[in-house]
């Protein structure tokens, strides 16, 4: 109401004027009024349908669209964000995986080693305390031959004296005297033979 | 023929001499151009809002930009109180700027290179504003007058200057844009005359200028639509947020 009451005084105001436009034909058409309601006319229903059809119809879709957009954005970042975390807890459980079962396999290396090496250790000392028992079996064989040896050899000199002077001068000599001379002699050399 | 650089302004009537009791309103070529804006606008913004794809083709980005773009500017000078009248802003920014384009256009004529179109634009936005500015404040809207920190002595001048300058408003909104409107078309008339005019020897300086006018000519039909939209922002801006 109000509008139409200022636009009709504005017409008004200007058709006093109307002589004075008129008188300079030439000049701006613009100040003509011959078609100024008609432009008014066509202008506020021109204006008024484009506004109601945008504001109804297809400024709400814009905006919807824009807001829809925007959410599925929103949407899809945050699953991206999800699937990251979760990508990199799966990481991490394959790193914890792979780390445990490089130490389980350390584990039982070093298990079965041990356990080989015991066992080594074991058959060896088995086998060293044979080894021992035979030495000194022989050892003691050894030295009980060693011990008998020199009385043998006495009595095999004594023997060989014995005969070699009754063939030499025919008579019996005492074997007890050969043999002390024996004795005697093989003391002496004893060392040489036997280096104790 | 039309060497008068005025006679691309001048409004006629197309068919038949419509009259509405004593009044008339005829179709005329002016009515024509708002007619094609209208429709070029809906049909634009139509096909950009059809579907929904998550990559906008270029239609649609071209509306979904110019929403962002004009709701950034409303939300920028207006704040958030301003979302109402969105939509008429928006109408408003699209409707003086494909005016002004297709203006732009040899032998088309230019609806708001007309005082009378931009007058009727701008007095609606002032009357408008100001209703919201007493439905929102009552009479404390007329505090908008009365600027704070300003002595007592300089208060009368200063409010009514105020008054004045509030009361210019739809005047200086609406020859600014007509003015440049008209004052550009004419520039350009001027210039494709002299090319005529100093023939294929001397027309090549000012086809240049044509030119060059041209391209000037677009930027001020977008930036005129900007400073009409922006401004009635600001209109809007001093009614739902009395500031002073």
């Amino acid at each position: 109401m109000i509008k139409k009451i200022f636009f009709q005084s504005i017409f008004l105001s200007f058709l006093f004027f109307k002589e004075a436009f008129a008188a300079e034909s030439g000049g701006m058409p613009q100040l003509n009024p011959e078609f100024w309601i008609s432009q008014i006319f066509w202008l506020t229903i021109t204006f008024g349908i484009l506004y109601i059809v945008l504001s109804k119809f297809i400024l709400p879709k814009i905006s919807a669209n824009l807001e829809i957009r925007k959410v599925q954005i929103l949407e899809n970042i945050e699953a991206a964000e999800k699937q990251r975390e979760e990508s990199e807890l799966k990481i991490e459980e394959y790193e914890k995986i792979v780390q445990n079962s490089k130490n389980e396999a350390k584990n039982y290396f070093k298990q079965t080693r041990e356990k080989v090496l015991k066992d080594i250790n074991l058959k060896k000392e088995k086998l060293d305390k044979e080894l021992n028992n035979e030495i000194q079996k022989a050892e003691a064989e050894i030295q009980e031959l060693k011990d008998k040896a020199p009385e043998k050899i006495n009595k095999i000199a004594v023997e060989t004296s014995s005969d070699l002077i009754q063939q030499l001068i025919g008579a019996e000599i005492n074997n007890s005297s050969i043999s002390a001379i024996v004795d005697d002699l093989s003391k002496k050399k004893m060392d040489k033979y036997y280096g104790n | 023929m039309a060497t008068n650089p005025m006679h691309q302004f001048e409004v006629y009537r197309i068919g038949p001499e419509i009259k509405l009791g004593s009044i008339d309103i005829s179709f005329t070529n002016a009515s024509l151009f708002m007619v094609i804006s209208s429709l070029a606008i809906l049909l634009i913004f139509n096909l950009g809002s059809k579907k929904n794809s998550l990559l906008p083709n270029k239609v649609q980005l071209l509306a979904e930009l110019s929403y962002t773009f004009v709701s950034k500017m409303i939300s920028d000078t207006a704040g958030s109180k301003a979302k109402p009248y969105f939509s008429f802003i928006f109408s408003l920014f699209m409707f003086v700027l494909f005016c002004n384009m297709f203006g732009m256009i040899p032998y088309t004529f230019t609806v708001t290179s007309h005082i009378i179109v931009t007058f009727i634009l701008a007095s609606f936005i002032f009357i408008g504003v100001t209703i919201i500015g007493f439905m929102k404040h009552g009479l404390g809207y007329l505090k908008l007058f009365v600027p704070s920190g300003v002595p007592v002595v300089l208060l009368p001048l200063i409010v009514v200057i105020e008054i004045i300058s509030y009361l210019s408003r739809p005047i200086s909104l609406s020859v600014r844009l007509f003015a440049n409107m008209m004052a550009g078309h004419t520039m350009m008339k001027v210039f494709g005359g002299f090319v005529i005019s100093l023939g294929i020897v001397g027309g090549w300086l000012p086809l240049s200028f044509s030119v060059a006018l041209t391209g000037l000519e677009i930027l001020v039909a977008f930036l005129q639509a900007y400073v009409f939209a922006i401004l009635t922002c600001i209109y809007l801006n001093d009614a739902l947020n009395l500031h002073h």
